[in-house]
């Protein structure tokens, strides 16, 4: 990276975040405003460092779950994909029953795996891997059926299985859909993760925040957001560099490597 | 032979027969829409005939041959592969290569091959930092990786500028006399048939029919001076003629 390149793409970002603070804390200096309605930002810094022991000791049980229920909707998401993406007939049966169950709302699901399997981490697992397979599945299924028959043909001119096709040119080609949809997939995991803590948990950013809310605590309800906000982004810029380490070859326009 | 499914199927190839002896470079030339396209894909047994038979050496095509490569008018690389290892691909799927195939192995085979067309200093690159004319260059060399019998090209040099082709019809020209290979050609330029062919054969339109077995006398090797002589032009301008239209 050359200056310029640093320049875009650290100071750019950081002084945004910095100017969106210092404005958020002249608004609520200047009005006045109550702090159970908004609290200016050094309000919200000074309960995350006062409650920093609670707020991390919850922060992990919300990253882990989530990173778990995203482990599993990547393997799941990713054979169902090729299973899909394999056979229009398989395509033909199962995309209605996919799009029908990623209709219904993850949040009116999670009092069922409570009742299933209790109060704890397991719901918020689950609910972050119900929540980010969609994506996964749909994505490699777009892959696979977007392969140009010309690159199988390749392949079929040399008497190649439809297996040989699948794994020389049809999972290759749909790898960078694959890593693009692990980019949404994170951040739903995620969701589904703090949504399953917010409407029954023992533990997780979701359920310190909904404890500190009836408690009127509002700068450790805007200390949690402010947690989130900083692990959805440091969880889509992981899996975004896994994606150019892995598809590098799909971004040769932006990246001239 | 006819081609597509129901109402829908057209007559493409009517009675079409060739004779390809081993070695030897044929060109098939013919208006658009006149089944060059479709009787290489007969060939290639990528699509079966819907009626009629199709034999290679006096056996009936059923599937694709194993014993033909096969080139495009796209060189249809494989993006995410290097030039390399794009070359190396026919031999990780073809018979006895694949049975122990391992990358260590055959790359020598695969540079040289590359090496011999010009690209000795690209094996690394990936399509997309290659040219038109060297994708196409690789994309030949994959094609004859494997040692095929039979070469087929279709149209594989229609989407390079006027420079770059006359360059790779002598790249063709060398490599298929130094490998003896098999090669039919299906092209609308008519120079470029007389230029590298033994044979040139001429198709009609709808159904597709051999009109004229026209061989070319020019000695080999051929130099692209002789495209500029006057028994060549005359020749060209009597394929020309009988292609019709205009």
């Amino acid at each position: 990276m050359d200056r310029r390149e640093i320049a875009i793409r650290v100071v750019s970002p950081a002084l945004f975040v910095i100017v969106l603070f210092l404005v958020w804390e002249a608004v609520c200096k200047a009005l006045d405003v109550p702090l159970t309605i908004l609290p200016a930002p050094s309000d919200v810094f000074g309960a995350l460092w006062q409650y920093r022991k609670p707020i991390w000791d919850n922060s992990f049980v919300t990253l882990w779950t989530t990173l778990a229920g995203f482990a599993i909707a990547t393997v799941f998401g990713l054979l169902l994909g090729i299973a899909v993406g394999w056979h229009r007939a398989l395509y033909a049966g199962i995309y209605p029953v996919l799009i029908g169950f990623n209709s219904i709302p993850k949040v009116a699901v999670v009092p069922v795996l409570i009742l299933w399997f209790g109060l704890g981490e397991i719901p918020a697992v689950l609910t972050a891997f119900l929540i980010s397979f969609f994506p996964i599945v749909v994505n490699v299924a777009t892959g696979l059926a977007t392969t140009e028959p010309e690159l199988e043909d390749v392949l079929r001119a040399l008497g190649a299985t439809k297996l040989d096709i699948m794994r020389k040119v049809g999972i290759p080609r749909s790898l960078p859909y694959f890593f693009g949809s692990l980019k949404v997939a994170i951040t739903l995991a995620f969701v589904g993760a703090v949504v399953s803590e917010t409407v029954g948990a023992n533990k997780g950013i979701g359920k310190l925040m909904l404890d500190a809310q009836a408690a009127f605590q509002v700068p450790i309800v805007f200390a949690g957001l402010v947690v989130l906000a900083v692990l959805g982004i440091l969880l889509y810029a992981a899996t975004a560099a896994v994606e150019t380490r892995f598809t590098g070859w799909a971004f040769r326009g932006q990246s001239n490597r | 032979m006819a081609y597509g499914r129901g109402a829908a199927a057209v007559r493409a190839i009517d009675e079409v027969s060739l004779e390809i002896t081993h070695g030897e470079f044929i060109a098939v030339v013919g208006p658009s829409g006149c089944g060059k396209s479709s009787l290489m894909k007969l060939i290639s047994g990528l699509h079966p005939p819907a009626s009629g038979t199709l034999t290679f050496e006096g056996r009936p095509v059923s599937g694709p041959l194993q014993s033909v490569g096969m080139a495009f008018q796209n060189s249809n690389l494989l993006p995410w592969r290097n030039a390399l290892d794009n070359v190396l691909l026919p031999l990780e799927i073809v018979e006895p290569y694949r049975r122990d195939f391992s990358k260590e192995k055959y790359a020598p085979k695969a540079r040289a091959l590359l090496a011999s067309v010009g690209l000795a200093g690209f094996t690394e690159k990936h399509p997309w930092e290659l040219s038109g004319g060297m994708q196409q260059r690789t994309s030949i060399c994959r094609a004859l990786i494997h040692e095929p019998e039979v070469l087929l090209l279709d149209e594989p040099f229609a989407a390079l500028d006027a420079f770059t082709r006359e360059e790779l019809w002598q790249a063709l020209r060398d490599l298929q006399a130094a490998r003896k290979v098999t090669v039919m050609l299906v092209t609308h330029d008519l120079r470029e048939a007389v230029f590298l062919a033994d044979t040139v054969y001429v198709m009609s339109s709808r159904p597709g029919r051999i009109v004229r077995r026209c061989p070319v006398p020019f000695p080999r090797p051929r130099d692209l001076e002789v495209t500029y002589t006057q028994p060549f032009q005359d020749l060209v301008h009597e394929l020309r003629a009988l292609i019709g239209r205009g």
